[in-house]
């Protein structure tokens, strides 16, 4: 070890700003949560012949209830959208109003999902009933309860808007929420896609 | 009120575990008296369990880990002294129901609650250190990361004595481990242990991955990260990817126990295949979760210690990589016999052939490390170099395995647990001890005793021999895992020497404790003691601070000019025969200490243990719980304290003043 090496310029600077870490640390963690929720339409896909003679999903999806709720969750992406323009504008009420435009949304959302659900199982198409209905319940299910949480989320952000202002901290978890509630939009499109349409044709 | 919750839970008819309660019963009780006397709780809360410094965070998990190891150490010596005596008319002293417990509780100890923190709790350590970082990326969630793996703990043990445990394996293959053939509440415990803990490691994942891609100093570029960070890199991504196939298993098994959901059941179109497809889809790359970090501990060793660089660093980067990727492909191994077909069976045997391909480039790459370098066989090396002769056979009786057709004879046989624990023991917990060994002085700032490090490494050398190489043997010979009882006498000799063999890993345990205390005595010893932060003559970043560094590791970030960071600044200090120029110090931002992880994993280990007992009310108030936690987290208005500039100068200039004095040692010696 004679040579010193001569320092090179470096072609890293070192670490960017705290909001773009949160940012790339929440993709990451969405990603893991993509591949949960891949797990689940893996096993829906699976499971999706074991009917034991009972309904397939031609026979219980109604098409109407899922087109009202695909529509409010894609305005709804649109509401949060606005909102986070709001924000980075540092326009708090109306932050504050298209977040609850958004919140309102997913509750519409949950109401028409709970609607769905509870229609099935008077009609004793149950996720004890089959696999097939057990994947069924399953996937839309975990989609149900990410918007559940998301809601809950959403709340307490909006509470902490109201008290805190547009602080740093608050903008980044602002904008890790847009990121969640997109997700969960793209998640929804496939399932409406696969579960849905896919179902309600085949 | 208490829901399933009664008397009854208590094995009051099983001396075993109640005895072994009572003693965990008495020393948790001695410790929290000791340290109520002694006034130690105020410490112990400010400093450990509040605190979100990566390095307090990764000296605990180590600890979970040597706790851990050591309870699935007293079930192995129970397993194989029970086998001993259980052949051909004896019946051994561990009922069926019993004996099936404690291999299940082992597995899933050893893995979940030994090895995986344990590499966790290194990584945690070591990586913002060598990439010069001052903490990892997400500081209150490691915390959190570390406290949920610590509640999955707790609940695995305290099946002890409320309850019982799985009787399933470590992995519960459905549709044994359905409510129509597992009615107790043991298989209830392993899915609440392993989902809570496992969101943990998720997360835990999530933050190192973001910690070394986004956090490196200055002029850290990926290709001058030490190999270490380049295999935690690729553990991590492995988690990220592969612990939420997990999450969905356990729920998806969790469903079907509690709710009589379809997804594995026999009955109503379930399909128990897809339990394991699914369980293997995350648990091959769990195995490289396991190994990868292993692997760079021991480059570090083998370079630190042979006083070379790493030989073929990018080859041993792309190894690695390659690795990451292919692990995903080769989970049917596992089940090769469960009726795949030919095609696809080859196509599987194949592909695991093909992974040993990179665990080979490492292989020669490590060898020829320690070619032409001057090799000091101080403990962390004895025990690579060991790593080196045992992964060699695990791999390649793992290649044997992946041959379809031999797997058609021993799969499940006693050969396949002999591969495993070749890997596992030899490569994973090989590494670890060394990574220990190797990093204690950093963290405390004295180095382990090394005879004792050396008795502790040749009784688990003999131990691991003794106990495995007759394992292979009996694996031929027709004998099956999990045997209660042993019914061809032809083999108690083996038997024999495999309970003599774990004897004599206990005795390396031991040993190894008695390191721990003899070197927490001797600690100020000269022999010990490390003044100038670089015991092992070491090449990357963490060797350039204190022992133990200051909770802010660097006064200033490194600027980093090429591989080997901290080599070249120390070889031009030597040359120069100064120290670089004191910085220009600056006010250091560093998160504030907080309750939230230990809150957070309290509720959790609540919710979990509510829900195997079903206590509802219970579930809904510590639910609650949970999200007052967070909410308190989040409510916090600062969130970084100040460090002053005079409170860095003067650490820094604490570091310094040995390093001036031995440099000015070598200057007077004309070594420079
Ligand atoms: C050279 C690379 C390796 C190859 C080719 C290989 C191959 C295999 C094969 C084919 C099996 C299934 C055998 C059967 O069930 O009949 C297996 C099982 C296993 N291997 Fe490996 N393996 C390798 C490395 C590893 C490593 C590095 C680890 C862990 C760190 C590991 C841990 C395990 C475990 C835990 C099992 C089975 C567990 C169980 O069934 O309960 N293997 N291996
Ligand atoms: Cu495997």
């Amino acid at each position: 070890m004679s040579a010193v090496p001569t320092p090179r310029r470096s072609e890293w600077a070192g670490p960017p700003a705290k909001d773009i870490v949160t940012a790339y640390g929440f993709w990451m963690f969405l990603i893991g949560d993509v591949i949960m929720f891949a797990s689940f339409f893996a096993g829906y896909a699976v499971l999706a012949g074991g009917r034991a003679g009972g309904p397939g999903p031609a026979d219980i999806i109604e098409l109407p209830n899922v087109a009202v709720q695909t529509l409010c969750l894609l305005t709804s992406t649109l509401t949060c959208a606005l909102a986070g323009v709001m924000a980075e504008r540092r326009r708090m009420a109306w932050t504050q109003l298209w977040l609850l435009a958004t919140g309102l949304l997913g509750v519409i959302f949950l109401a028409l999902e709970i609607r769905e659900f509870s229609h099935l199982i008077e009609r004793g198409a149950t996720p004890q009933r089959s696999a097939f209905l057990s994947g069924f319940f399953m996937l839309v299910g975990c989609h149900g309860v990410h918007v559940v949480a998301g809601i809950l989320w959403l709340g307490t952000m909006m509470a902490q808007v109201a008290v805190r202002g547009p602080k740093a901290y608050v903008q980044r978890r602002l904008s890790a929420f847009m990121l969640y509630w997109h997700a969960l939009d793209i998640v929804w499109v496939g399932l409406f896609s696969i579960v849905y349409i896919w179902g309600s044709i085949t | 009120m208490l829901g399933r919750l009664d008397w009854s839970a208590i094995p009051l008819h099983e001396p075993l575990p109640l005895a072994a309660a009572g003693g965990v019963g008495l020393a948790v009780a001695a410790s929290l008296f000791w340290i109520t006397k002694r006034g130690h709780w105020g410490y112990l809360w400010r400093e450990w369990i509040t605190s979100v410094d990566h390095k307090r965070i990764g000296v605990l998990y180590c600890i979970l880990a040597l706790l851990m190891l050591i309870r699935g150490l007293v079930d192995a010596v129970m397993m194989r002294t029970h086998q001993a005596v259980a052949v051909g008319d004896a019946q051994g002293y561990l009922p069926p129901d019993h004996y099936d417990q404690i291999f299940s509780a082992h597995g899933t100890i050893m893995i979940f609650f030994g090895a995986m923190p344990f590499i966790v709790g290194l990584m945690n350590f070591a990586v913002p250190l060598q990439i010069g970082a001052r903490d990892v990326a997400f500081p209150t969630l490691n915390a959190a990361s570390f406290w949920l793996t610590a509640s999955g703990a707790l609940l695995v043990n305290v099946s002890l004595v409320i309850g019982e445990f799985a009787r399933t394996g470590w992995l519960p293959y459905a549709p044994l481990s359905e409510t129509s053939y597992s009615p107790g509440v043991g298989v209830d415990y392993y899915l609440w242990a392993i989902q809570i803990a496992g969101v943990g490691t998720l997360l835990s994942g999530v933050n190192l991955v973001t910690t070394i891609v986004k956090l490196r100093a200055p002029g850290m570029t990926m290709l001058r990260l030490p190999m270490f960070c380049w295999t935690s890199l690729g553990a991590n991504l492995l988690i990220v990817a592969a612990f939420p196939i997990l999450t969905a298993t356990v729920t998806m098994l969790t469903f079907d126990r509690y709710l009589g959901f379809h997804f594995f059941t026999n009955e109503a179109g379930g399909n128990p295949m897809m339990f394991v497809n699914m369980i293997w889809a995350w648990g091959h790359p769990e195995v490289y979760i396991l190994i990868l970090p292993a692997f760079g501990i021991f480059s570090e060793i083998f370079s630190t210690f042979s006083g070379k660089p790493l030989f073929g660093y990018r080859s041993m980067v792309a190894a690695t990589m390659f690795i990451v990727v292919v692990s995903f492909t080769v989970w049917l191994h596992h089940f090769f016999t469960m009726g795949a077909g030919a095609d696809v069976n080859a196509a599987f045997g194949i592909a695991t052939s093909i992974i040993a391909v990179g665990t080979g480039v490492k292989i020669f790459n490590w060898i020829f490390t320690m070619y032409g370098g001057s090799v000091r066989f101080e403990t962390p090396m004895l025990w690579s170099m060991a790593f080196l002769i045992t992964f060699v056979v695990g791999g390649m009786t793992g290649v044997l395995l992946a041959v379809p057709p031999a797997d058609f004879v021993l799969h499940n046989s006693m050969f396949l647990v002999a591969h495993f624990h070749n890997v596992i023991v030899g490569g994973v917990v090989f590494g670890v001890i060394a990574g220990y060994t190797y990093w204690f002085p950093k963290a405390f700032g004295f180095r382990l005793d090394e005879r004792w490090g050396k008795i502790a490494f040749w009784f688990h050398m003999i131990g691991f021999t003794a106990v495995f190489v007759p394992m292979y043997w009996l694996g031929l010979e027709g004998m099956t895992r999990r045997l209660q009882h042993v019914y061809d006498a032809g083999w108690t000799p083996f038997l024999y020497v495999m309970a003599a063999g774990v004897l004599a890993s206990v005795a390396g345990t031991a040993a190894l404790i008695m390191q721990l205390a003899v070197s927490i005595r001797d600690r100020r010893d000269e022999r010990l003691r490390d003044d100038l932060g670089d015991p092992w003559d070491g090449r990357t970043l963490e060797w350039g601070l204190p022992s133990p560094p200051p909770f802010f590791n660097f006064a200033q970030l490194p600027d980093v000019s090429g591989e080997e960071a901290y080599w070249s600044i120390k070889r031009k200090a030597i040359e120069q025969g100064e120290l670089p120029e004191e910085p220009d110090y600056d006010m250091i931002e560093m998160p504030r200490p907080t309750p939230t992880g230990i809150f957070v994993a309290f509720f959790s280990t609540l919710i979990g243990f509510a829900c195997i007992w079903h206590i509802w009310w219970l579930v809904m108030v510590s639910g609650a719980g949970v999200y007052l936690a967070f909410v308190g987290y989040a409510w916090r208005d600062v969130h970084e304290r100040d460090v002053s500039v005079d409170e860095v100068r003067r650490a820094d200039q604490a570091a310094r003043a040995p390093r001036a004095a031995a440099l000015a040692r070598l200057v007077k010696e004309g070594r420079t």
